[in-house]
């Protein structure tokens, strides 16, 4: 049956990583090195291999992702041992440095290192929170199929809007072409809009229009900034017929139930790419971690 | 007076126009009749550049015509070629209405008034039938089409899509894209197409995309004068009188009629209605009408070589000439392995004589059975098939012995002249015992597919088969220690009933009188609680139902529902009884069966929304599932490594679709294969090439012709037609040196295919189950979170309770 990664084969990599996390710390108290504890001593030397290691295999983690024939456990199996060994990572190199840290590349590293993990820490996040979220957002039907909608929403407006008055149409007509999906990454993570109280707005007018008995309305309508419904509820206020009124109501029909749809599609993307956006920084600075660990290791090597 | 000729053959297919050739190669007075006005219309029609493929390869060519595998174009320019030169006289637009027999010969009628006389007809009509046009005034005029190849060529246009089947819908849709398009449906829904295509066309009515006029037919088309806006004008005959619609093209989908009609009215017989049946003909091709022969496709031949040398063989043999069949050789290897072998003539003949079931079979078709079967000789001792293996060929013993395992110190002995493999043929499920090659034995292993021709086929061999698997099901499942005797009277008293999806099977709360042993299908046991029905459990084929009835409670306690077709075993009830009276290792198995149902049961009955999530599996047709894909919704993360992982190992193209498919309580289904227990793709393969792998997975072999019925056939989609992607960088080449595509991205576009040039070759692609990949399905081990999993509907009620 399905298993989340967390739990996978019993929390297998939870308990190894306890227990290498427990291992670290008894060994850091236990030993008493001459002056303060650092990456210098034997101690030293052997957590900062263990995190060496384990840097490396974390890293080999975008490899095993890619090679689809690998028969080495599930990748299932990988992400739960790499998000629980990356974890208990964090407490091992903090052994390792001792607390001594100062502006040099040795902290680079370790600085680099905190970064990666936490980015991980809100995948984790990511992906526990935002499946369901998208899942009861998407309502059972397709991205590609919401936009097929709005498209043929689109189209059955400009036919409406057509058949009421050539400025109505222009007017539907600029809006669909200003409607875009997707966008740069800020817009997408905000995915929001303000075009509600426009279609409000909209009907308000109607609603007064019909208690007037179909008379045109006098008096200013409130819709300063959204151009849109501005001149829809401008035309019902002054010369729309029944007809067209009729056909006006249809048409904020359409379009609110378009507006739902953007809405949801907008939420959809926005959700995706919030599951994939954090990767972006995780792996980029994963490779300037490995870069500087390189650079740490050498100096330490060369000019300790 | 009308023309006479020695030979009339009807149908210029690849059989038809090579009998013709060869007539015409030898100076006999021939005549060839074309209702088409071209040459192989069948072929004429594939698509444009379709890479034409010339299975099964061991078979040589025999026919004045060349074939070799390649472009349509090539193939039928070469036709049209060896055609001219040999003087074959075609005539073309030349459609037979009748073929009647005067005299000693024939009279042959066409739709055009037409008539010839021959001695002889051969008839290769194929099994395509004959498009039905619109059967009105017009029907034939310019812009009135019977066929879309590309619906984006069009655009603009008024278009008239006349039809109400999956063909007419797809091209409505599909045209609706770029043009104005409007649907005639004669009647007032359009319940005939896949549920799919139903609900694309129903959306695309009410969105204002396509008009429908329901219960409405044409009457008329009118050519309009070229100053008019629009081509056509169509008198539509409606409910509320005649409309009139002005367009640009007309689209006639209206499918075909099967020609099976047609050749009944010339006399010849069908064994039975099914319509998998062929006409019975003798090994010169013949039928029942003497003088009249058929070839190709029709006489059950479905690939292009096959016909060509049936053409080839049939002229000679009206001559009188004994020519070799082009199988003789391909027999002769198979036999060669049996013991004693002499000819084949001789060996064909003590198959029948040992078989009784081969013995009902005419020697045309044990030999078309011969070649797709093979010849078996193990050594005492071996293994020929294994319990829970998928497989599913069929074996009929033609000398010595086998032993079917039934445990550890219990055989049973099958001898000369019996068959064995029935159940997993028949119930699409696993083998349900091991069975060991005894002495002497020679074996005849024959795929599933002809079998079930066989099995359509003639009646004879149906009835025995079944029979004996009513006994052999009966007893393994209750009787194993019982005589055959002591059970002869329920296997007389048991009845076959068949059940289609949805249908009771019983109900809560009736007297029950009988037992249901599950042949095919599947059942779903429910209850009624507050009103609602709940399912409880799932019952695959192999398993019984009812048996409570049988243990004294009167009343069934639950409700039985076939979850898909289904077949049951009914046995009556009182015989039953006397079984159980007779027999107390029975009663308590199925005692103890009973009381494990029941706990199953209660543990479910706890959980009513996990009966729902049953049903949603059933709908979506998990029922005839073997293994089936489901992601979790709340685990799933879009990454999309799923496809990926398919597609890096499957040569690209990723035979699931992920996005795509249903979702019920974050329980989806996405689009990808399941393995049928019958698979719907298997039917209508001609070259065969779909099978099933011991461990159930269904897949398409490297013979494919790519002719996509199998993507017609699947009601899930999955089949797709895809030509080889370019190769792939190694993973250093890529990320060194941006090689490529990299692992994991779609391929680079290709050029489209310009007019002429050689469409890539295309063959279709399913999942596979990753059979190939030691470590098992790469798209379930290639998910991060644990999201996609694949279960078989056996696992149904505990998944079901798996998820809270
Ligand atoms: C899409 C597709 C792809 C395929 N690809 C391949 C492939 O790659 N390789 C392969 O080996 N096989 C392939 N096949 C199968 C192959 O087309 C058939 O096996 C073959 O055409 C059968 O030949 P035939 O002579 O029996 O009949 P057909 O080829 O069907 O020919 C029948 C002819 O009879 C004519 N006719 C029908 N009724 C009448 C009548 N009443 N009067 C006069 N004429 C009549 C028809 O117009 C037609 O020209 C494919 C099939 C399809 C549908
Ligand atoms: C092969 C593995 C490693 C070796 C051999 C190693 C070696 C050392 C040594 C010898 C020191 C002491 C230097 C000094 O006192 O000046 C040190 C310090 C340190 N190491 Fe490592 N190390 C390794 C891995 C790591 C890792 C994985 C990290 C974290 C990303 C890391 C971060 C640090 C830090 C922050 C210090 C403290 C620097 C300081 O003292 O100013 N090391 N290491
Ligand atoms: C220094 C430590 C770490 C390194 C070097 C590292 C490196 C990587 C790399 C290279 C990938 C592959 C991304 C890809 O190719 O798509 C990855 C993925 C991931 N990492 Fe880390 N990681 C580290 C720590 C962590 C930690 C601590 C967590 C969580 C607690 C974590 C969670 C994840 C997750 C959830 C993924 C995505 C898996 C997927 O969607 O396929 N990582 N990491
Ligand atoms: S391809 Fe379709 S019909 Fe064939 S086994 Fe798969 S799901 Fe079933
Ligand atoms: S099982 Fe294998 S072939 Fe089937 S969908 Fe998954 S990866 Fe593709
Ligand atoms: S691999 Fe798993 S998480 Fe990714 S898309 Fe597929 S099912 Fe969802």
């Amino acid at each position: 049956m399905h298993q989340s990664f967390l739990t996978h084969a019993n929390k297998r990599y939870l308990w190894v990583g306890l227990i290498l996390l427990l291992g670290a710390l008894i060994a850091y108290f236990w030993h008493d090195p001459i002056g303060p504890p650092n990456g210098g001593t034997w101690l030293g030397y052997t957590l900062g291999s263990i995190g060496a290691l384990l840097i490396f295999w974390l890293m080999a983690f975008g490899i095993r992702k890619r090679t689809y024939s690998n028969r080495v456990g599930s990748l299932r199996g990988w992400l739960s041992a790499h998000v629980y060994l990356g974890t208990a990572l964090l407490l091992v190199a903090l052994l390792h440095t001792g607390f001594q840290f100062g502006w040099n590349l040795h902290t680079l590293a370790f600085t680099l290192m905190t970064l990666v993990i936490f980015s991980g820490f809100f995948g984790v996040f990511a992906y526990l929170r935002y499946p369901n979220l998208m899942t009861r957002n998407r309502d059972n039907a397709t991205r590609a199929a919401m936009l097929d909608e709005i498209y043929e929403l689109d189209q059955n407006a400009l036919a409406l809007a057509d058949g009421i008055d050539p400025k109505i149409h222009a007017i539907v007509l600029r809006s669909i072409e200003r409607t875009r999906l997707g966008g740069g990454v800020w817009s997408l993570v905000a995915a929001r809009d303000d075009s509600d109280s426009a279609l409000a707005g909209a009907r308000k007018m109607l609603e007064a229009r019909d208690k007037k008995g179909g008379q045109p309305l006098t008096g200013e309508p409130q819709t300063k900034d959204m151009p849109t419904m501005f001149a829809m509820v401008d035309f019902l206020a002054g010369k729309a017929d029944d007809r067209q009124a009729e056909a006006l109501r249809k048409l904020i029909d359409i379009l609110s139930r378009k507006k739902s749809l953007a809405t949801r599609v907008a939420r959809d993307i926005q959700f995706q790419s919030l599951m994939e956006l954090w990767l972006y920084f995780h792996v980029p600075l994963s490779f300037a971690l490995l870069a500087a660990l390189t650079g740490h290791i050498l100096v330490v090597f060369f000019y300790w | 007076m009308a023309e006479r000729y020695k030979i009339a053959i009807v149908g210029s297919g690849p059989g038809g126009k090579s009998a013709a050739a060869r007539a015409a190669e030898l100076g006999v007075s021939h005549v060839l009749l074309e209702a088409s006005p071209y040459l192989s219309y069948t072929i004429y029609r594939y698509q444009k550049g379709k890479h034409v493929m010339d299975e099964p390869g061991v078979l040589p060519l025999r026919s004045p015509l060349a074939f070799k595998a390649g472009t349509r174009e090539a193939i039928l320019d070469a036709w049209n070629e060896g055609i001219e030169k040999l003087k074959t006289n075609v005539k073309f637009s030349h459609e037979v209405s009748g073929i009647a027999k005067a005299g000693n010969g024939f009279v042959i009628t066409c739709t055009n008034g037409t008539t010839f006389e021959s001695d002889y007809v051969v008839m290769g009509i194929g099994l395509q039938g004959n498009i039905r046009k619109l059967g009105v005034p017009g029907e034939d005029l310019p812009y009135v089409q019977y066929q879309l190849d590309d619906p984006d060529e069009y655009e603009g246009e008024t278009i008239v899509v006349v039809g109400a089947g999956d063909a007419a819908i797809e091209n409505a849709v599909a045209l609706a894209k770029q043009n104005n398009v409007i649907i005639i449906n004669r009647k007032d829904e359009f319940g005939r197409a896949k549920k799919g295509n139903e609900a694309a066309i129903l959306k695309a009515i009410d969105d204002g995309l396509i008009e429908c006029y329901y219960n409405s037919a044409p009457e008329r088309v009118d050519q309009l004068p070229q100053t008019a806006r629009k081509r056509m004008r169509m008198i539509l005959a409606t409910q509320n009188g005649k409309a009139q619609i002005l367009c640009d093209r007309i689209i006639g989908r209206l499918g075909a009629t099967a020609p099976r009609g047609f050749v009944e009215a010339c006399g010849v017989q069908f064994p039975n209605k099914d319509p998998a049946s062929v006409p019975a003909i003798s090994p010169q091709y013949e039928s029942n009408v003497k003088g009249l022969y058929i070839v190709g496709a029709l006489g059950g031949y479905p690939l292009i070589k096959q016909a060509m040398n049936q053409g080839y063989e049939v002229v000679e043999y009206i001559l009188g000439n004994t020519v070799e069949p082009a199988d003789e050789p391909l027999l002769r290897d198979k036999f060669k392995a049996m013991p004693g072998f002499t000819n084949v003539t001789a060996a064909l003949e003590k198959v029948q004589k040992n078989v009784r079931l081969l013995s009902h079979i005419t020697p045309l078709q044990l030999r078309e059975f011969m070649i797709d079967s093979d010849i078996r000789v193990p050594n005492a001792g071996d293994k020929i098939c294994e319990r829970n293996d998928y497989t599913n060929t069929f074996f009929s013993i033609v000398e010595g012995e086998v032993h079917i395992v039934i445990d550890k110190d219990k055989k049973v002995t099958l001898r000369k002249g019996e068959f064995f493999g029935e159940m997993s043929l028949i119930s699409g499920r696993r083998r349900s015992a091991t069975v060991l090659a005894g002495n002497n034995c020679v074996l005849i292993e024959t795929p599933r597919r002809s079998m079930n021709k066989l099995i359509a086929s003639v009646e004879a061999v149906k009835r025995e088969i079944d029979k004996v698997f009513i006994a052999r099901a009966i007893q393994s499942r209750f009787a194993p220690e019982a005589s055959y005797e002591q059970i002869s009277d329920i296997v007389e008293s048991a009845k076959i009933t068949r059940y289609r999806a949805g249908d009771m099977v019983f109900t809560e709360g009736e007297i029950g009188d009988c037992l249901h042993l599950v042949r095919v299908g599947s059942l779903t046991i429910s209850r009624n609680i507050g009103g609602k029905e709940v399912i409880l459990s799932y019952v695959p084929a192999g398993n019984y139902v009812g048996e409570m009835a049988m243990l004294g409670e009167n009343k069934r306690s639950a409700s039985a529902r076939a979850a898909i077709a289904t077949e049951t075993i009914r046995l009556d009830g009182d015989a039953f009884k006397r079984l159980v009276q007779r027999n107390p290792v029975l009663r308590l198995r199925l005692q103890a069966e009973y009381s494990k149902r029941t706990a199953a049961n209660l543990a479910m009955q706890a959980m009513p929304s996990g009966g729902d999530i049953i049903s949603f599996l059933i709908q979506q047709g998990a029922g005839e599932a073997t293994d089936i894909l489901l992601i979790d919704e709340d685990l799933c993360v879009r990454c999309d490594n799923c496809e990926k992982a398919c597609a890096e190992t499957h040569g690209g193209t990723s035979r699931l679709r992920r996005e795509a498919g249903p979702t019920f309580a974050s329980v989806h289904v996405p689009t990808s294969c399941r393995h049928c227990e019958h698979p719907h793709c298997m039917k209508d393969c001609p070259p065969d090439a779909i099978h099933r792998a011991p461990n159930g997975e269904v897949f398409i072999q490297d013979n494919c012709i790519g002719c996509g019925n199998c993507e017609r056939n699947c009601p899930y989609g999955v089949i797709k037609l895809a030509s080889k992607p370019p190769k792939k960088p190694g993973l250093l080449q890529w990320l060194l040196f941006g090689a490529g595509s990299g692992p994991g991205e779609a391929p680079y576009k290709k050029k489209k295919v310009k007019e002429g040039e050689a469409a890539p070759e295309k063959k279709a692609v399913k999942c596979d189950m990753c059979k190939d990949l030691p470590g098992g399905a790469a798209c379930v081990r290639a998910c991060p979170t644990g999201a996609a999993i694949r279960i078989s509907p056996e696992e149904f009620p505990s998944y079901a309770q798996s998820r809270r």
